[in-house]
């Protein structure tokens, strides 16, 4: 008798706390998906806070895949530390091939191309468009051309460039240039652009976070009965924030997403473009877009950002609602 | 159950709205609070409520200094209080069901717990069968049960009640009074502010009287 009671009372309490385990579980469902809801209510208000939002975001993000295309882009040419030696025009092409066959017996070198006049024309009709205008000139009046590639284990600049200083006083030589300076200004500017794809995603993070911000600002206004109400009754702190939190979260993921389409039509209406460029450039260049994890690290950063937003907006505007 | 210990309350710009007012009410004492609009029952009743606090003495609830309570604790004291307003202070976008759950809510309940609380609630007030109703379909009387049946859901020691018969005729405001002795006789003290003397007459509880911020003894 005494061992069945006991073991309805323990029951009782196993029950009990599955409730309220469950209850807690549905507090939180109900602050999810009823703030989801009131944004849904209030469709346009949410659209245009969320569309403005979006724009903030997809600019960020827009960069950043600029930025990671003209990367992949510069990426490809990083490797070539070529050194062109331009001939003097009166250089003939036999004594061009016999100064190329001279520096392909140097140590450091591991490819020499000789470009003649003649084919740096036909090169040069083909993908310059000026086909027609040259025909009219009588004389080619381009140089030989020696591409020299110098061995891997070269790969500082300063071994690369006395290299160049050396080919340079060949008598042949007019002048010496270095391809990889172009390459290094080029890298050196994409810095400067990261820097200020950086700052200016830093602002418009923080834009995303006065935007969600001033939004619970207005919610919470809306609902301050129900705040007052909620307060006298006893409810906590974290009870009375929740459903704003959640309001944060949404604000923050939703606009993620439309970021996320917007910049994908965007890549879309510049992919045309983009490949008749790359096609004149004579390299295959495939446009990338956002994969699986950036578009997970893009809604948990903009869905973070809207927590915070509320989170910030809450701990001061809450405080002000009389009583505490 | 609850003690006024030499209690005054400042604002900030104007005289005291209270001043050395003690008293006791012991557990499961009814009283009265009355006095002329302006005399301090309000203020009184929010000092007990944490809505304000008192700027000298001390209030005792339970046997839990008021003053000493931090911002962290009040919500759990609160628990522990029946509210009624004038006003009602209903949630008007809610049910009837939704509205007297809340305190149950807050308190993180279970569900089967607070449906079977609510329905005995409302049944107590005699409202069983409005649950899906929104407050502004219901009469005046019924909000102001609705109110009661909210304060009363938690099963608070101590229930305050701000002029609940102010909107309401005699008939419903001596029905309600009903209600509250009903409550005081399963041991719940009971304090009720109301400037209605013939109602409180016939009554014949313990009557505090307030006169510009001071208890007139008698």
């Amino acid at each position: 008798m005494m061992k069945r009671k006991a073991r309805q009372s323990k029951n009782k309490a196993r029950n009990a706390f599955s409730d309220k385990s469950q209850t807690y579980l549905h507090i939180h469902a109900h602050a999810l998906f009823s703030s989801l809801g009131r944004i849904v209510k209030n469709t346009f208000t949410s659209v245009m806070t969320m569309l403005v939002m979006a724009i903030a975001i997809s600019l960020a993000s827009g960069f950043y895949l600029l930025i990671d295309n003209m990367q992949q882009l510069t990426g490809d040419i990083e490797s070539t530390n070529k050194i062109s030696l331009f001939l003097k025009p009166n250089v003939s092409d036999k004594s061009g091939r016999t100064l190329a066959e001279k520096i392909r017996q140097n140590k450091a070198v591991d490819k020499v191309v000789l470009i003649t006049k003649k084919q740096a024309l036909k090169e040069f009709k083909e993908y310059s468009g000026f086909g027609e205008a040259l025909n009219v000139l009588e004389v080619n009046p381009l140089p030989t051309v020696i591409q020299v590639l110098p061995k891997n284990t070269l790969d500082d600049l300063q071994a690369i460039e006395s290299l160049m200083m050396e080919f340079k006083h060949f008598n042949q030589v007019d002048f010496a240039q270095l391809d990889m300076q172009w390459v290094r200004r080029l890298q050196t500017m994409m810095q400067i652009m990261q820097r200020g794809v950086l700052i200016l995603t830093l602002l418009l993070g923080f834009a995303v976070l006065l935007i969600t911000g001033n939004t619970i600002r207005l919610e919470l206004q809306n609902r301050r009965d129900e705040v007052l109400v909620a307060k006298l009754v006893g409810a906590t702190y974290s009870f009375i924030q929740r459903p704003f939190l959640y309001t944060g979260f949404w604000l923050g993921f939703l606009s993620g997403i439309i970021a996320w389409l917007l910049v994908s039509i965007i890549m879309l209406l510049l992919q045309s473009p983009i490949e008749e460029l790359s096609l004149l450039n004579g390299r295959a260049f495939e446009l990338s877009y956002f994969g699986f994890f950036d578009i997970i690290s893009l809604l948990s950063i903009t869905s973070f950002l809207g927590v915070l937003g509320a989170w910030i907006v809450l701990y001061y505007q809450l405080q002000e609602i009389k009583p505490k | 159950m609850l003690k006024f210990d030499h209690v005054s309350k400042r604002y900030p710009e104007g005289s005291d709205v209270l001043l050395n007012v003690s008293f006791h009410l012991k557990r499961g004492e009814m009283a009265f609070l009355t006095g002329h609009s302006g005399a301090g029952k309000s203020t009184l009743l929010k000092l007990i409520a944490m809505m304000e606090f008192c700027s000298r003495g001390c209030i005792l609830l339970g046997g839990q200094n008021l003053n000493k309570v931090t911002e962290r604790e009040i919500p759990y004291i609160r628990r522990k209080l029946g509210l009624i307003f004038q006003d009602n202070k209903l949630l008007y976008d809610r049910t009837v069901f939704d509205n007297v759950a809340l305190p149950l809510i807050v308190s993180g309940y279970g569900y089967k717990e607070i449906g079977r609380r609510v329905r005995a609630s409302l049944d107590k007030v005699g409202l069983l069968g409005k649950e899906k109703k929104y407050p502004l379909t219901l009469s005046g009387g019924e909000q102001q049960r609705v109110g009661i049946a909210r304060a009363v859901i938690n099963k608070p020691e101590i229930i305050l009640a701000d002029e609940p018969t102010g909107n309401l005729d005699p008939e419903l405001s001596a029905e309600v009074m009903h209600l509250f002795e009903q409550f005081q006789n399963v041991g719940v003290t009971v304090l009720i502010a109301s400037h209605d003397a013939n109602l409180l007459k016939r009554m014949g509880h313990r009557i505090l009287t307030l006169d510009h911020g001071q208890l007139k003894v008698g």
